[in-house]
């Protein structure tokens, strides 16, 4: 039985660390990112995982070995002791100093990412000039650009559901708001989330570098409609983008609609 | 009480609350209660243990087929379940996304508060504390019984939800406003939410009553000689796991009234003006019959510090007392004195205290300021430390003992393997970048069922098996509890394994269907793997229902202390009568005195005299 046993316990770290090695071949890991900040996000799971795989591996075998060997089957008492100081120190120090690493390497990126003091302030999109305001509420997502006059809030804004058109290789800051219950701002390529929170206006910025058709996804429960909330992140070059704005434009205004009205 | 603390001080039989109005004297009077006052309004702490023992496992399959539904969604949606079309004749047997909703709200609300918490602290709490401490009750026998019939009317508020109109509750077992709070915005927020906030504060008053309660006698019955530093790590870790209770719950009781408020009086503390829900008019909304208050301008955030303040030290509730029964079991069948007692105690003490300043790390995303962020992420983080601390200390006890592989040691083993796993896990979530991207996915997901479901429910398993035999006088079959333990094991792996993988690859959590969205199309044959393992495990706990109703009439008759435990309650008959211990206690030593030189066999019982 003792074998079993030990064997049973043994395939938790086999098969664990097995299944992250052919997680990218079957398909279960991460989508291709395309965000400038992407790339980083990951390298930082892949150094946790590292180190946690590490302990992982260590641990789990230190189990399974001492339950093999230190069975009840061999003769006499088992030892004598109550814990060692020196082992504690060790095993308290050791980790400490880890975990504070792994803490510290994560607050750049953070702060690149989520602190409005790093936002880009010298493009064409400011947290004070955003490129759209992003609404969401049960259960779809309504784009607001500004229009030509490059402010929201004014009578020439263009209104647009579902699709999110962006520029590529352009710092893009956008408003995230939310007409009624609490939804989140998830596009899984770009390795953003953001909620949306109602009665908030949260700026979130983001640079993407590939164009191409993204799922937009709601990531916070919003009711019994939240499976369906999604929307689309199209991104474009800029020749594009300014025809799409265009278009959107002219379809806008069609709708019954004149400009300066 | 002081009465009785001087007289505990005087005489090795403890008499708590002699001489005080009677309040436990029908217990030391040998004439028979009658069925009622022995079993439904019982005082003694043994039977009350029982009632959340049992109340807890009705609700633990509850729970369970609730899951089961959850996950056959998730592996073909909107497809008929076999056989239930009698129960959904709108949808032919189907689940709807509403229900869907309210399922995975419901599983999580009662596994949390219906379950685990009843069961950790409620079930062994209560029969182990006066009994691991040589107290023939505990300090007021009778605000326990409260404790157990405070929660009848939550059994009464949680089930009734499930028949009230738009069904129970379904914005999730977190409940954020204002999904939760505003009638429109859900069919589970018309009354079913009501029912839920009221069910969970009358948990929260049981909760309160019994850690009163566990605190006291604590402190305040140990038999003579049994120092706080002689405690079994069982009695501290249900210690600790009642201050989290005291400090925390007050918060969240204050934070559903709140809730409730806002959704009967239409008071506005979660919701903010200007909300159009479902295209009523903001004007209809404020003044009509709707539920959003005309006061409004209110925070939903509020909500999220206030439940989480509780939510994240319940967490550590959730655990603590499975890791002091994992250490008591460990010791016992690997015959092997507690590694490193005292770091084992300054640990859980650590981990309560960090318990406290983590809670942000559940609102990375959430709107607040990032740079609370990074604050909570470092004692997130930290709270590591205490953990591993541990692990380490379990691998301790382990290294040099003579293993017993009986079930209770096979699933407490099988606890450390687990919560190893869902400790590491979290790791990834506290670093605020990656939770940026993983936070509500199913690497989530696969972390709190690894410490709560893999951790904490293994840790119960390995705790009925092992005290079993003080509860009824008999023993669970081995064999049956083996074969439990392995199916157990290996599907609770195959089903909680590869969701890290599928989280890693972004599927989000609370979704009823993935497919509608391209980016996670290609998961749904990894989702009908889990589907089907979690099918067969949750079947193979019939093995558990067996073994348990069968030994409880015709196990095995053992005696006082059939595992050669040192500690206290292996003194006591099996099962224990009314005050427990039929002999006087005193105690000379630690409750871990495994393979001393000083005597002949390998272990030395607390009240051993040498």
């Amino acid at each position: 039985m003792r074998y079993f046993f030990t064997l049973m316990l043994l395939l938790v770290p086999i098969l664990g660390v097995w299944t992250f090695v052919e997680a990218d071949r079957w398909q279960l890991w991460f989508p291709q990112n395309v965000s400038s900040f992407g790339a980083e996000i990951d390298g930082l799971f892949d150094l946790i995982m590292y180190m946690v795989g590490f302990t992982f591996i260590v641990t789990e075998v230190a189990l399974a070995w001492f339950v093999f060997k230190y069975s009840a089957n061999r003769p006499g008492k088992g030892a004598f002791t109550h814990g060692s100081h020196k082992l504690e120190m060790i095993w308290t120090a050791i980790p400490a100093v880890a975990l504070l690493f792994i803490a510290f390497a994560q607050m750049e990126t953070w702060a690149k990412v989520k602190f409005e003091s790093n936002f880009p302030k010298e493009g064409k999109y400011t947290k004070e000039r955003p490129i759209a305001e992003l609404w969401a509420s049960q259960f779809d997502w309504r784009v607001r650009y500004p229009g030509d006059d490059g402010v929201i809030g004014t009578v020439d804004d263009l209104e647009r559901s579902y699709e999110f058109v962006v520029p590529v290789n352009t710092d893009v800051v956008f408003h995230l708001r939310s007409r009624d219950v609490i939804h989140s701002f998830f596009v899984p390529e770009f390795r953003l989330k953001q909620d949306v929170l109602p009665g908030h206006t949260i700026p979130v910025w983001f640079r993407a570098e590939k164009e191409g058709i993204y799922d937009l996804v709601c990531a916070e429960l919003c009711g019994w409609g939240h499976y369906k909330m999604s929307g689309r992140m199209t991104v474009v070059s800029q020749a594009d983008f300014d025809k799409r704005m265009a278009d959107i434009k002219a379809e806008w205004f069609s709708n019954g609609k004149e400009q300066g009205q | 009480m002081s009465q009785a603390t001087t007289h505990a001080a005087n005489s090795p039989h403890l008499e708590p609350g002699e001489g005080e109005a009677g309040t436990v004297r029908e217990h030391h009077d040998h004439h028979e209660l009658g069925f009622l006052r022995k079993w439904i309004f019982s005082v003694d702490h043994k039977v009350i243990g029982m009632q959340f023992l049992f109340s807890g496992l009705v609700f633990l399959a509850l729970g369970g087929l609730m899951a089961m539904a959850i996950r056959y969604q998730l592996a073909w949606p909107w497809r008929p379940m076999p056989g239930l079309a009698w129960m959904f004749p709108a949808t032919g047997g189907a689940i709807s996304p509403e229900f869907y909703t309210m399922l995975f709200t419901m599983h999580g609300t009662i596994m949390i508060f219906f379950v685990m918490i009843p069961l950790l602290t409620g079930a062994f709490g209560n029969f182990l504390i006066p009994l691991m401490i040589g107290a023939p009750d505990m300090a007021f026998p009778r605000l326990n019984m409260f404790g157990y019939w405070a929660m009848v009317p939550a059994f009464f508020f949680i089930l009734l939800g499930f028949f009230v109109e738009g069904g129970h509750a379904a914005g999730g077992w977190t409940s954020y406003p204002p999904l939760s709070t505003i009638e429109a915005a859900a069919p589970g927020s018309l009354t079913g939410q009501t029912c839920w906030l009221l069910g969970l504060t009358w948990v929260g008053v049981s909760s309160m009553m019994g850690a009163v309660n566990y605190v006291t006698t604590i402190v305040k019955m140990r038999a003579p000689g049994l120092t706080m530093m002689r405690l079994p790590l069982t009695i501290w870790s249900l210690m600790i796991t009642s201050l989290l209770q005291l400090f925390a719950l007050p918060v969240l009781t204050a934070a559903s009234i709140l809730q409730l408020l806002d959704r009967t009086l239409n008071t506005g503390f979660f919701t903010p003006t200007n909300l159009q829900v479902n295209n009523i008019t903001p004007d209809s909304f404020l003044y009509g019959a709707d539920s959003v208050g005309a006061a409004a301008g209110g925070q939903p955030l509020l909500w999220q510090h206030l439940f989480w303040f509780y939510s994240h030290p319940a967490v550590y509730i959730l655990v603590l007392p499975a890791m002091g029964f994992t250490s008591d079991i460990l010791a016992v069948h690997a015959r092997k004195s507690v590694f490193g007692y005292k770091p084992m105690v300054y640990s859980l003490c650590a981990i309560a205290g960090l318990g406290f300043i983590v809670w942000g790390h559940h609102m990375f995303t959430s709107g607040m300021n990032p740079a609370l962020g990074m604050t909570f992420m470092v004692s997130t983080v930290m709270i590591a430390l205490p953990s591993a601390i541990k692990v380490f200390n379990w691998l301790g006890t382990l290294w040099g003992g003579r293993i017993h592989l009986r079930t209770p040691m096979l699933f407490a083993c099988a606890f450390v393997s687990m919560f190893i796993i869902g400790g590491l896990s979290g790791i990834w979530m506290a670093a605020t970048p990656v939770d940026i991207y993983i936070h509500d996915t199913y690497i989530v997901v696969a972390h709190f069922h690894y410490v709560v479901f893999a951790g904490s429910l293994f840790a119960i398993f390995a705790a009925v098996y092992h005290w079993f035999p003080k509860m009824f006088g008999r023993v669970m079959n081995e064999t049956v509890g083996k074969i439990h333990f392995v199916g157990s094991f290996i599907f609770t792996n195959m089903t909680f394994y590869m969701m890290h993988q599928v989280g890693v690859a972004g599927l989000m959590r609370r979704t009823a269907d993935p497919y509608a969205y391209d980016v996670y199309q290609h998961l749904q044959p990894i989702n009908e793997f889990i589907t089907i393992s979690a099918f067969c495990m949750f079947a193979w706990q019939i093995f558990f229902v067996v073994n348990f109703f069968h030994s409880m009439f015709w196990g095995k008759r053992v005696g006082r202390n059939p595992w050669n435990a040192a500690s206290l309650e292996w003194d006591a008959p099996s099962p224990p009568g009314h005050g427990n211990f039929d002999r006087p206690l005193e105690v000379y030593r630690g409750a871990y005195e495994f393979n001393s030189p000083e005597v002949a066999e390998d272990f030395i019982p607390q009240t051993r005299k040498l």
